[in-house]
């Protein structure tokens, strides 16, 4: 290889070429995230934590201390280092199925209690590594491999708005957005607010990145982008939820 | 009247996971909650997509705590429920199993083992024994078949729903990852025409009738005041599954009577024992096979004749000890010297058992 | 009669491995032999060593995994390194001739070591999709393991659907197997 990719600098070259599928968007979040690292001159504080999923693939992708959590629960286990030691900045990484289904109440909670920690999610709407099983984000007759007819949204519900949800709960200080893949200087841009939030103290930051999933959507590189941007940006709204206003002081 | 999903009798050469998928429907199976882990969720996405054509249900759940807690339910409420599972999946389950063991409810769980612990590998091992036959915090009351082929993974998750039906006690078919993925023939048959009659459901909640008029309200509570209310629900209920184990233990075994040396094992692993105790029989040793088939109940009395007159007994497993913590816990007091063959999360080939074998006679 | 053969496929996942041992696994079952197949499976969705285990006899067969095969096939360079432990002194070790780099790799316990020339055969003649058919072809008149006619009869049984689309499909896939077929018999 004679010309090298602009990569972030926070990087781990070693884990290169990475191990995500061939039209993944897990390496472009991963790289929205890094250059916001690398932006913001964080890398030797930031602690990452990946979920269990395609997430866990990003096990040694950065230069940056990483724990492989389990299935849902990295958001609590960065809640737990933040706890015990505030100068890190903790950045848990998940997809739709930790985030919403198997972690929702972990979310809920880090999101209530304000936790000075950034949340990433991913939503590719599907369990990824396991085969393409519906998701809480799965939306309305798309086909899954466990909503083979499509989800029938009269008895399984309807897409998780997640940032909707946080931005509801979480209380002033919080920062809540929904970026996407292909629009990479603004999902960078909310990443990059997202952790700056956590190191100002102010609350809990969450960021949603609409994904892609070629193997499992079962699309060519056309119809890949065409399913982010025509249909999944029918349910997902991109865009800011919530943005800490100015803090009060004290008896002000 | 939707039909029968298998009539007559077919041979076919199909995968673990749509084995299990079809005997749950073969057995009359209602509804099925699960939640995604591999390497189990072929299971269902053979399930809905049959489905339709045979009536029943599914409901994908928000993680295994909730698949389990969502079987529960729908045992109590009459169904024939199952769900199934693997890992740290079966970990998460052994909350609402201790719901069922406390109230006798009638769960069926299939478990598709695979390394351990924590995420370990996706692939294969008999590492959830411990868990999935004494796990949760109560005294291990259920019943776990220990499955080494598709025919049995296919008799065995039909005779689990007759199993916790009849006996009341959560049911358990554990296969493993190698089962699941892996391609063998077997017979799929309508268990009717086999004089297999389904033990009937019956709802806890949900009669018709006035509670307290027309019928008994059902209050059913897994909270004890007093120790002394513990204690005598448990040993009810540990006299129910005394009398019952007899009948439900079961085992395989061959060649035993004259060994010296005995090779136990359970699962996929004994059909590389069972080839490595003919193989090294016909070379002469005096070896015998033992398979206990439920682990729990453990076949007692069959295993304590065997370590009785044996004098070497080689335990083979892809765990660290597992299913031999639950052989010296039935023998205890046998002079037997206890060997080990274990390899936890990797799979055994009859030519290591052949080549332990011989190490061990020198 | 006795012991099953046992036979291990490896290449890069994407070169069809699964899909011959599947094949075969059909072909043997279909005939009422006894067959045991199974994947190797990590967590990654693309990409990665693809391995398959088949095991064909006529009677029931033991474990799923073996430590010795009788045919070993290997389609890529990392696949000859992985599949090596799994070579003894009567193993038939196939491997595509166009693998670049790895003379050092391959097996020397054995001296049944072929080298069929299957990319490039089907690059040239036929197209580079039915490479692994070609291999396929090329063990099946080495071993004798599944009979020709059986073989194309699971093809047909599993990629049917997409001939009666394109029935220059079936012509292609048949051609491959005989091709196959042809190269390892100027080895012999």
């Amino acid at each position: 290889m004679t010309v090298q990719p602009a990569m972030p600098k926070c990087w781990n070259v070693e884990s290169k070429p990475h191990k995500f599928c061939p039209g993944c968007g897990h390496g472009l979040v991963l790289k929205a995230l890094g250059q916001a690292i690398d932006e913001l001159g964080i890398q030797d504080k930031v602690v990452f934590g990946c979920d269990i999923g395609c997430s866990l693939l990003s096990w040694d992708f950065f230069n940056v201390d990483t724990i492989q959590t389990h299935h849902g629960r990295t958001n609590p286990v960065i809640t737990g280092m933040k706890r015990a030691n505030s100068d890190i900045i903790g950045v848990a990484y998940m997809g739709d199925g930790g985030g919403y289904a198997i972690g929702s109440q972990h979310l809920v909670s880090a999101a209530t209690r304000n936790e000075r920690i950034t949340a990433i999610l991913v939503n590719n709407t599907q369990y990824g590594m396991t085969g393409g099983q519906m998701a809480p984000t799965t939306m309305p007759g798309q086909k899954t491999e466990t909503s083979p007819y499509g989800r029938d949204a009269e008895t399984t519900g309807s897409p998780t708005q997640g940032p909707e949800m946080v931005a509801a709960i979480a209380p002033e200080g919080a920062y809540v957005a929904r970026g996407s893949v292909a629009n990479m200087k603004q999902l960078k841009g909310y990443i990059k607010k997202a952790l700056e939030n956590q190191m100002a103290g102010n609350g809990f930051s969450f960021v949603e990145a609409l994904s892609l999933c070629p193997t499992n959507w079962r699309t060519n590189a056309r119809d890949t982008w065409k399913f982010l941007e025509e249909e999944m940006y029918k349910y997902f709204k991109v865009g800011e939820l919530r943005v800490p206003g100015p803090r009060e002081k004290e008896g002000q | 009247m939707p039909e029968k999903p298998i009539q007559g009798e077919k041979r076919v050469f199909v995968t673990g996971n749509e084995v299990v998928a079809w005997a749950a429907l073969a057995a009359g199976a209602e509804i099925m909650y699960g939640y995604p882990i591999t390497p189990q969720n072929e299971i269902m996405h053979y399930w809905t997509r049959m489905i339709p054509k045979y009536g029943r249900r599914f409901l994908q759940t928000e993680d295994e705590l909730s698949a389990g807690f969502t079987t529960v339910g729908g045992v109590l409420a009459g169904r024939r429920a199952f769900t199934a599972t693997a890992g740290p999946g079966n970990t998460l389950m052994q909350e609402p199993i201790s719901m069922a063991e406390a109230m006798r409810l009638p769960i069926v769980v299939v478990v598709q083992q695979r390394g351990g612990p924590s995420t370990a590998t996706v692939i294969y091992s008999q590492q959830e024994v411990t868990l999935t036959t004494l796990g949760g915090n109560g005294e291990g009351l259920r019943v776990v078949y220990s499955t080494a082929t598709h025919q049995e993974l296919f008799d065995y998750t039909i005779k689990s729903f007759n199993t916790a039906w009849k006996y009341r006690f959560p049911a358990f078919v554990l296969g493993d990852g190698y089962q699941a993925k892996m391609r063998e023939s077997l017979m799929f048959y309508d268990p009717a025409e086999r004089g297999i009659e389904m033990v009937p459901t019956e709802a806890y909640v949900g009669r018709p009738g006035m509670p307290g008029a027309d019928r008994p309200p059902t209050h059913m509570r897994n909270t004890y005041n007093m120790e002394e209310e513990l204690y005598e629900v448990l040993q009810g209920y540990l006299a129910d599954y005394a009398k019952a184990a007899p009948e439900i233990a079961e085992h395989e075994a061959f060649d035993t009577a004259d060994a010296d040396l005995v090779v136990i094992s359970h699962g996929v692993v004994s059909r590389a024992c069972k080839m490595a105790v003919k193989e090294l029989r016909e070379q002469g040793y005096k070896v015998g096979y033992f398979r206990p088939i439920t682990l729990r109940p453990m076949p007692e009395k069959a295993l304590r004749e065997v370590a009785r007159t044996a004098k070497q007994l080689l335990v083979v497993e892809s765990a660290q000890g597992q299913l031999d913590r639950l052989v010296k816990e039935v023998i205890y007091g046998s002079t037997a010297e206890m060997l080990p063959l274990f390899k936890p999360g990797v799979g055994i080939t009859s030519e290591e058992v052949v080549t332990r074998v011989k190490e061990i006679k020198g | 009669m006795g012991k099953p053969v046992k036979i291990v496929l490896a290449g890069e996942g994407g070169q069809g491995v699964q899909s011959v041992a599947e094949i075969l696994a059909e072909a043997a079952n279909e005939k009422g032999r006894e067959a045991l197949y199974i994947p190797n499976f990590g967590v990654e969705q693309r990409g990665g060593v693809s391995v398959a285990y088949l095991q064909i006899g006529d009677e029931a067969i033991g474990a799923p995994k073996f430590q010795t095969g009788d045919i070993v096939i290997a389609l890529s360079d990392r696949a000859v390194a992985r599949t090596r432990k799994y070579v003894g002194p009567n193993t038939v070790f196939v491997y595509d001739s166009g693998i670049e780099n790895i003379q050092d790799e391959l097996p020397t316990n054995t001296d049944k070591v072929y080298a069929i020339p299957a990319i490039e055969v089907s690059k040239n003649e036929l197209h580079p999709r039915v490479f692994n058919v070609i291999i396929m072809g090329a063990v099946l008149k080495a071993t004798g393991v599944v009979a020709m006619e059986d073989a194309k009869n699971a093809i047909e049984k599993k990629l049917g659907y997409k001939f009666e689309k394109n029935p220059e499909l079936r012509e292609m896939n048949f051609k491959a197997m005989d091709r196959g077929a042809e190269l390892v018999a100027g080895l012999a």
